[in-house]
């Protein structure tokens, strides 16, 4: 019975990484392509981890497993909004027919004062 | 022609992933790992074409949390603890090298 409660968790995981990497793949911008991949595979990766943790149980693997997902759960974010702050930064344009950027007018209020 | 593209993209995709859960004799786990190395190959074409730095790094950053699950699924297949400790390791490093990218695509150098 653990052995399927983990395998389901980890068929869900795998099926979220897919679609991540299909939206990395299809989207035609830079933003776009981080804002579809990175929430995707993370939540993927933590599926995974959550059913190996549901296999080993509170063994050392299991702990490891927990530890790790934690882990990704927290710094995952952070890094996809520096790469994002980063691009921007670089003077990469949006996309032609996005809607709106309130980081350049954030920004050229802060020039204007 | 946008909509023949899309058709085809699907076409591909979803005839790969038929074949690999119908008409492969390998066994469960083999057949979960090759479904993460359909996802390494979709971001490695990502990092070969990508029309701006930014696209690879994001691209590598996508790379480096997915290793993390296939280390783990490694484990559940073989039982053996030591792979959790280089997801773990493989984690941070990338956490870390992520944040190093960030800071080069805004300009700046690595000591700042």
């Amino acid at each position: 019975m653990n052995d399927i409660i983990a395998l389901f968790f980890i068929i869900v995981g795998i099926s979220f990484d897919l679609f991540g990497c299909i939206g990395l793949i299809r989207l035609p911008d830079v933003y776009n392509r981080l804002q579809a991949s990175t929430k995707c595979v993370t939540l993927g990766t933590c599926g995974i981890l959550f059913g190996v943790f549901i296999k080993f149980g509170l063994s050392a693997a299991g702990i490891k497993a927990l530890l790790c997902m934690i882990f990704i759960w927290l710094t995952a974010p952070v890094s996809a909004h520096a790469l994002a702050r980063g691009a921007h930064k670089s003077g990469l344009k949006l996309w032609e027919k996005s809607v709106c950027d309130k980081y350049e007018e954030d920004k050229q209020v802060a020039r204007g004062k | 022609m946008k909509f023949i593209r899309w058709f085809l993209g699907f076409l591909v995709i979803a005839s790969t992933v038929y074949f690999i859960f119908a008409h492969l004799n390998v066994s469960a786990g083999e057949k979960l790992m090759l479904y993460l190395l359909i996802c390494f190959l979709l971001s490695l074409y990502r990092i070969l074409r990508g029309p701006t730095p930014a696209d690879r790094s994001v691209a590598t950053d996508i790379i480096g949390i997915m290793v993390v699950g296939f280390c783990a699924i490694l484990a559940f297949y073989t039982h053996k603890d030591w792979y959790m400790d280089i997801a773990i390791a493989w984690a941070l490093q990338s956490f870390i090298g992520t944040l190093a990218l960030a800071k080069f695509l805004e300009g700046r150098h690595f000591d700042e």
